[in-house]
């Protein structure tokens, strides 16, 4: 195969068409998402203070009117560049080796950095599906506007629904452990000293993460919190 | 020893390959591995068939023409070892070995364990050198160099280059090759006037040869004979993004011929 060579700058191919720079959009794109998943988990976590706090809480958001579309849109299109180029990496990356091995070792190569492309795909089904449940009400499961307390106790106590919750929120758990200190090193933040401890914060996040958003469906389950609802 | 081989036989690009079983005996623990595959070559060549076909010059883990994968290990199982280099010793009596060919679309095949890699050569000429008026050789420490980036360009300088990186990665990225050559350069003052053209055309380069991307996985680093850091791979894209949006500035300095 022959390529011909790039020997002036000009030639080059523009930044979203080359890995690093669709990487480095997934990268950015990816730390928006993450930012919204750490704080949508601690307000979520207001449930545990009781039914006014988190409805209250419901409210503020609702009342923020230009504000909280403003957010919906920033994360809409951050989601629609992260699909977007990741599955055109995902495409590039097949054409790369288009002979398998027939043995191949995954040496040390971390479970959640080779199954990205499923935990992806998974977490947006999941959130369609998480929308039409707990903001438009859609999904035929119980639903009053504004009563989220209600909403999300009465949502977990259907079993399938607090085990697809748990499986979607483990898989951002996962996808975050590995996605962290992935975007840090392809936005160019790593050395040698500190690798160990920017891995180690990433598996921290994915980890406390999935637990914080794990911990609201055990506590309806358990009944620890929902008591009055029925 | 006995060891027992499934080798991926290809008589060129066209033809299909399938892997052939062979049995080497009398194995002598202290052969190199290619040493081993030698004395098995004799024996087919005794018997009228072809030999093997494998790549290898220097033969002591200096030059990175060695190279393929033994049972889904680039370089097989030594870490921080060419094949060259890697010796009997570390397997044991009548094991099964399959040895395939590094596998990318950027490596087409030639014949049996032998793919071309004249894709690193390009990336090379597209931006792996530094530009210098040829003359006498400079005095020694002429140009002061801060000792912890002459030791991190000495790293990165390790790279021979082999492939293993591209062969092992989940997607063929060439990236710990690149990251090695742009860290190696770009570490160093001589190689400060052309550090981001040198990342914005070799970047550009291999996505050219249909070399995949860098998921940071990690598995270029874990099978690299020259033990070549992930870390090389993050300066690259730093230099490219740096690179990438300066862009302008180095377009004119180009076209000004300053670099
Ligand atoms: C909760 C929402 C999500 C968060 C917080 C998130 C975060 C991230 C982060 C930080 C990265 C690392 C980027 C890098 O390596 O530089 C990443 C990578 C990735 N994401 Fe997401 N992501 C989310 C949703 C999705 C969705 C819906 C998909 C569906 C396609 C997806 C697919 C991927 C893939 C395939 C990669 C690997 C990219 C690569 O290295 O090739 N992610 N994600
Ligand atoms: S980085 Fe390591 S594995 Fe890759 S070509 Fe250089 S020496 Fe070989
Ligand atoms: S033959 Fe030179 S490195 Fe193996």
């Amino acid at each position: 195969m022959s390529a011909a060579i790039i020997t002036k700058v000009d030639e080059r191919i523009a930044f979203y068409e080359v890995p690093a720079g669709k990487k480095a959009i997934v990268a950015v794109t990816g730390l928006v998402l993450i930012g919204y998943v750490v704080a949508h988990m601690l307000g979520n976590l207001q449930i545990f203070l009781g039914r006014e706090r988190i409805n209250a809480y419901a409210e503020l958001l609702h009342s923020s009117g230009p504000l909280l579309w403003a957010a919906r849109l920033v994360l809409l299109v951050a989601v629609g560049l992260h699909i977007v180029f990741t599955v055109q990496l995902w495409l590039a990356k097949r054409r790369a080796r288009p002979v398998r091995y027939l043995k191949k070792v995954d040496v040390p190569s971390a479970y959640a950095a080779r199954t990205m492309i499923l935990s992806g795909p998974l977490i947006a089904a999941f959130v369609i599906f998480h929308v039409l449940h707990l903001t438009t009400g859609q999904a035929g499961l119980p639903f009053e506007p504004l009563n989220v307390y209600d909403n999300v106790v009465r949502g977990f106590r259907i079993w399938y629904v607090s085990l697809a919750y748990m499986v979607a929120v483990s898989l951002v758990g996962v996808h975050v452990w590995h996605g962290l200190w992935s975007m840090l090193h392809t936005l160019g933040l790593d050395d040698e000293r500190y690798r160990p401890t920017l891995e180690r914060i990433s598996h921290a996040v994915g980890l406390l993460t999935a637990l914080g958003y794990l911990s609201i469906p055990v506590a309806v389950l358990t009944g620890l919190i929902g008591g009055g609802v029925n | 020893m006995r060891i027992i081989l499934h080798v991926w036989r290809q008589k060129n690009a066209s033809e299909p390959g399938r892997m052939v079983r062979y049995e080497v005996n009398n194995v002598n623990p202290h052969m190199s591995f290619l040493e081993m595959l030698d004395v098995l070559n004799e024996e087919l060549v005794q018997q009228g068939e072809d030999p093997i076909a494998f790549d290898h010059d220097c033969r002591e883990g200096i030059c990175g023409m060695c190279g393929f994968m033994i049972n889904g290990r680039a370089h097989g199982p030594e870490p921080g070892t060419t094949v060259c280099q890697l010796h009997m010793r570390h397997f044991r009596d009548g094991d099964e070995l399959w040895l395939e060919p590094f596998r990318a679309r950027a490596f087409p095949l030639i014949r049996d364990l032998v793919v071309n890699r004249s894709a690193f050569d390009r990336l090379i000429a597209a931006g792996g050198y530094i530009s210098v008026n040829a003359g006498s050789a400079p005095d020694a420490n002429a140009i002061p160099v801060p000792k912890q980036a002459a030791e991190k360009a000495m790293d990165a300088a390790a790279c021979i280059g082999c492939g293993a990186c591209v062969a092992q990665c989940p997607n063929a990225s060439a990236a710990l090759f690149l990251g090695a050559k742009i860290s190696h350069l770009g570490l160093l003052p001589q190689g400060q006037p052309e550090r981001y053209q040198r990342v914005l055309k070799m970047v550009s380069q291999a996505a050219l040869e249909g070399f995949g991307h860098c998921t940071n996985a990690g598995e270029c680093e874990a099978v690299c004979p020259k033990r070549i850091k992930l870390e090389v791979i993050a300066r690259m894209n730093r230099d490219y993004l740096v690179a990438a949006v300066k862009h302008l500035g180095v377009k004119e300095a180009v076209e000004a011929g300053v670099g």
